[in-house]
């Protein structure tokens, strides 16, 4: 099924080109259900997610549209989006919305559906940051900041924004030179394997 | 009183000045902090950003550790917190998938506000109490993560906690009333989208102003680091004089204390706080 966006809805015989046309997927409200475990379809659109969300002016999708998409199939449309990736996780929409929806956990589901789906990230300097982060736990069992820092820049290209930060903070010794050692680092990278083995969801 | 204490990466690094104060700060009130052995990484907000499993396994493992040790559990930085807390109701409902031992949930985990904000422990910072901060006049700023999301946290008043205001008066600071408590600063955007950040952080700081603050007190690593390194751009791109010191909880409990070590702690800080306690007669 082919719809149509209002705005070619509505003009005078809209041309049938595949520019103009949408392709809900069937699937995605009830893969994202299965994902999350959060029950999307109670959203009644009170948009109080929306009201309080401090990074909304920054969003080129709503929260309360994220759950509209959502019931909708716009699958394609959402995983690309920055908002996704500008949302900063700071938990007031699931602490707010009246149906009990974890509007946060939903966006760190959709995240990683988007990564699955290699479609591009809305913010790719965001996906960056995290995978420097991780990358350097995976290596040490703990965060070393100055790696973090020097993984990140590389991956950003980069190399020039916030060096004097940087530098005021090695000098106040809030970044150490050596890296953390601990007992306990294999074990913890195995974590990072055993999610490439088996990455069933849960609920 | 004996606790176990996950200082979390953190506090190894940007936020060393709160490790050593609230080390400073246990050991004027006679608690013992005994460091979780071998702790590791809780995947802080990176892990459930892209990989769930993981954000799950990384802060299961020191529950488990924890849940060893047997005591209370000490966790001063708010992301960590919350990624414990989360780790140990999963950990509850179906622990076989993440460790191999049984788990039966018994380790109180606590924030640090919540930790101190207890009636014996609140006498007993009076009781230490050797230098009042009279006619310091701040606000208490308690940002995201040690209160929501509730259903995670436990947070008995998530939108307007008082924890931290309690504290603080009970080290006599003028504690000014405010609704920014739990506004978000934007600090997970910080390296990314310090655009963002710019104007969540600005915000807050004319609201601190607002409210009659000299200084901004917080009990996050996550929050100080960014409002207190972010403040200058702020003040150039508004055009503004904001000068508002950001002070860890503890620091503040140190100063009041009369620990010698305090002025060695903000060191660190860029917003210099030296002159602010100068002209209030506190250094
Ligand atoms: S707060 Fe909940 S019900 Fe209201 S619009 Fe947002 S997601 Fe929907
Ligand atoms: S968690 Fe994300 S979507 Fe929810 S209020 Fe915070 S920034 Fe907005």
């Amino acid at each position: 099924m082919v719809w149509l966006r209002p705005q070619a809805a509505l003009g005078s015989n809209p041309p049938m080109s595949n520019d103009l046309a949408i392709h809900p997927s069937p699937t995605f409200l009830a893969d994202v259900e299965a994902r999350s475990g959060e029950h999307v379809s109670l959203c009644y659109q009170c948009r109080k997610c929306t009201s309080g969300c401090p990074a909304a002016f920054a969003m080129d999708v709503m929260p309360n549209q994220v759950m509209r998409m959502v019931q909708l199939g716009l699958e394609d449309e959402l995983l690309r989006s920055r908002t996704i990736w500008i949302c900063a996780g700071c938990q007031t929409c699931t602490t707010r919305c009246p149906n009990d929806i974890d509007i946060a956990h939903l966006m760190d589901t959709l995240r990683q559906m988007s990564r699955a789906s290699g479609v591009p990230a809305g913010e790719a300097n965001v996906v960056k940051f995290h995978k420097a982060f991780l990358d350097s736990v995976r290596r040490h069992g703990r965060l070393y900041e100055l790696e973090m820092i020097g993984l990140y820049k590389l991956a950003a290209m980069d190399f020039f924004g916030d060096m004097k930060l940087a530098l005021e903070m090695l000098k106040r010794g809030k970044l150490k030179f050596l890296p953390p050692g601990i007992k306990g680092k294999r074990e913890v990278r195995r974590m990072f394997h055993k999610e490439k083995n088996g990455n069933e969801e849960k609920g | 009183m004996e606790v176990s204490y996950y200082p979390g990466c953190s506090l190894e690094g940007m936020a060393v000045e709160y490790d050593r104060s609230i080390r400073a700060v246990c050991h004027a009130l006679g608690i013992v902090l005994a460091d979780l052995p071998d702790w590791s990484c809780c995947g802080a907000s990176s892990a459930h950003f892209l990989d769930e499993e993981l954000s799950i396994r990384l802060p299961a493992r020191n529950m488990e550790i924890a849940e060893r040790e047997g005591r209370e559990l000490l966790v001063p930085c708010s992301a960590c917190f919350q990624r414990l807390k989360q780790a140990d109701k999963e950990l509850k409902k179906d622990a076989a998938r993440w460790i191999d031992r049984p788990y039966e949930g018994k380790t109180a985990i606590w924030h640090i506000n919540e930790f101190f904000d207890r009636p014996e422990l609140i006498e007993a910072i009076k009781g230490k109490v050797r230098k009042p901060l009279d006619g310091l006049a701040g606000v208490a700023y308690y940002g995201c993560l040690s209160q929501r999301p509730p259903k995670v946290t436990d947070a008995p008043s998530p939108e307007t906690p008082e924890s931290m205001d309690r504290l603080l008066r009970a080290v006599g600071m003028e504690v000014r009333p405010w609704s920014y408590k739990t506004d978000c600063c934007g600090a997970s955007l910080t390296i990314t989208r310090t655009d963002i950040v710019h104007k969540l952080s600005g915000d807050l700081f004319e609201a601190a102003l607002e409210a009659g603050a000299e200084c901004m007190v917080t009990d996050c690593p996550m929050c100080q680091s960014n409002l207190d390194t972010r403040q200058a751009e702020i003040e150039a791109i508004r055009q503004r004089q904001y000068g508002l010191p950001v002070f860890y909880l503890t620091e503040l409990m140190g100063l009041a204390f009369g620990n010698y070590q305090a002025t060695g702690w903000w060191k660190r800080h860029f917003v210099d706080p030296v002159p602010l306690l100068r002209r209030k007669d506190l250094l």
